[in-house]
């Protein structure tokens, strides 16, 4: 089958191996050395590593600013784009700019909103103006019709078409539960390639979903990661099973946890076992594995699961 | 309905702190109903605020006045004879009534006494939810009767965000409801669940105050 853009995740995608992406933060700053070290860091470990769109909605160095770094750095960058923040203007703006660096997977989400950051520990701008002018399928839209047609969101011609490798994310347990299947199929087709879930813990809901997702013929569609968070400690996993949306923690995981004597090693432990778990679920093509401000996890994590060296693309 | 809520007394206090005459001038339509503006609040505010001055040592004589309307000409001009008396109107009217006295007599301070806050109705005693932006292009017929502009915090226009949470609140609020999930709930009550899944198109805000200042022309009523 031809490749629609040919970056190397859909080539990984393509040629049948499973896909191991990660998620890279850009920090609350200006210096371009936190994203090279994590560059550095990370560099062979997935097929591509995805850079966040100021998430929480606390500002941090833009996702394609961070990653045009990675690419520099030889990695291949996934671009978040939230429609939290810009019109169908600036939008398509920065999709034309980053295409023009050289970035060729752009994730289109809704984005936390504005009142997220000051849930945390940190202000935030909860007072900001949002915009939401298109939402997040509207936005994959978009996307598409820049690469397939070469046409503009208002009508106009784009001088050539500008291709992007187009994902999505999928919350497969928040309600409503029933039309979660359904808007993941009007993600894919709405031209979404890839899609990322939210974290999964409960294997066996999510294989559950998956099946749903499957019988529609959404997995031939398009390719689901999977989406795991290396759970740091128990807190951790109890404060995701009660404030994240969309994030069931079974207790027991939390208990055992809880319970170990080496919180890091039984960490690692878990992630690993959800990533096998998860592999043999019919449909999931990957996974994407997040550690929120503790990527040096994941290099062992990745390697212990069995995944490295990453496959060579021809 | 338009609804308001009072601004804090000391914000009110400050506003007026270089004026000796005052009116006071409440709206017996919309912010009588949500209790923000009518005759009983007017005669509530008037003596709070003679208070608030006097503890900063000030004296103030406040005039007040309940209109049937703001934001009518006619009821406004019952104005008139007492506004040669002041310095400044404070007004309990939505941010319509306050422009439109401002308008009419433009030699005089106009404050506003109320914040405006949306498009309304009350739920239960006390409680008003909004229920309309005046977004200028109505797709309550595509969301059973339920408006993700209004009441969706993304104003999401295909389906809910993942952040909906597992008792089927917004992230946002933990007391209001998902309105996808509400509408994802009627359309299924109404076996109509595979409306939703046609993909929603991004919507002409050009007929909402981003286009500018809305005007309404209708030349069948014009003289």
């Amino acid at each position: 089958m031809r490749l629609r853009v040919g970056t190397r995740l859909e080539n990984i995608l393509q040629e049948g191996h499973f896909a191991v992406t990660v998620e890279v933060g850009p920090p609350r700053g200006a210096n371009p050395d936190v994203m090279r070290k994590k560059a550095d860091l990370l560099r062979g470990c997935a097929d591509a590593f995805n850079v966040t769109d100021n998430q929480t909605a606390v500002v941090r160095m833009s996702s394609l600013g961070g990653a045009k770094i990675l690419l520099d750095e030889g990695l291949e960058p996934v671009m978040q784009m939230t429609v939290r923040d810009r019109n169908r203007i600036a939008l398509q703006s920065d999709l034309l700019g980053a295409w023009a660096l050289g970035l060729r997977n752009c994730l289109c989400i809704s984005g936390d909103h504005q009142k997220a950051g000051a849930q945390g520990k940190l202000k935030g701008h909860p007072g900001a103006k949002n915009v939401y002018d298109v939402d997040s399928i509207q936005l994959i839209s978009i996307l598409k019709n820049l690469g397939d047609k070469a046409v503009q969101e208002g009508g106009d011609s784009l001088d050539e078409p500008a291709p992007f490798f187009i994902g999505a994310a999928w919350t497969p347990f928040a309600p409503p539960e029933d039309f979660r299947v359904i808007r993941l199929a009007k993600k894919i087709k709405a031209g979404a390639d890839f899609i990322q879930t939210q974290a999964v813990f409960d294997v066996a809901r999510f294989k559950s979903s998956m099946e749903k997702a499957h019988k529609m013929g959404l997995t031939e569609k398009a390719a689901i990661l999977a989406g795991i968070i290396v759970p740091k400690s128990a807190g951790m996993l109890r404060y995701m099973n009660n404030n994240v949306p969309g994030v069931d923690v079974p207790e027991d995981l939390i208990k055992r946890l809880k319970s170990a004597k080496d919180t890091q090693t039984e960490a690692v432990k878990i992630t690993i076992e959800l990533i096998e778990a998860v592999r043999f679920i019919p449909g999931v093509k990957g996974v994407h594995l997040q550690a929120i401000e503790a990527e040096e996890m994941l290099p062992e994590i990745i390697k212990k699961a069995g995944l490295l060296p990453r496959p060579k693309i021809a | 309905m338009i609804i308001g809520e009072w601004k804090p007394i000391e914000e009110i206090v400050t506003m007026l702190d270089k004026h000796k005459n005052v009116l006071l001038v409440g709206c017996a339509t919309c912010m009588a109903e949500c209790s923000a503006g009518g005759e009983k609040e007017v005669e509530t505010l008037a003596p709070l605020l003679r208070m608030a001055m006097k503890v900063k040592g000030r004296t103030i004589n406040i005039y007040t006045k309940t209109l049937e309307r703001q934001c009518e000409w006619e009821f406004i001009e019952e104005l008139t004879p007492i506004i040669p008396k002041v310095e400044a109107v404070l007004s309990l009217a939505c941010g319509i009534g306050v422009q439109a006295i401002a308008e009419r007599f433009p030699e005089v301070r106009v404050y506003p006494g109320v914040n405006t806050t949306s498009l309304a109705i009350r739920e239960e005693p006390g409680l008003w939810a909004v229920r309309c932006e005046a977004c200028g292009d109505c797709m309550l017929a595509e969301t059973f009767g339920l408006c993700p502009i209004a009441r969706c915090a993304k104003g999401l226009l295909n389906g809910p965000c993942g952040g909906t949470r597992n008792d089927g609140k917004c992230e946002v609020d933990e007391n209001v409801d998902c309105v996808w999930k509400l509408i994802v709930e009627r359309a299924s009550a109404c076996g109509r669940i595979e409306d939703l899944m046609n993909i929603r198109k991004a919507k002409q805000w050009s007929h909402s105050s981003h286009g500018g200042q809305k005007r309404m022309l209708r030349e069948d009523l014009r003289p």
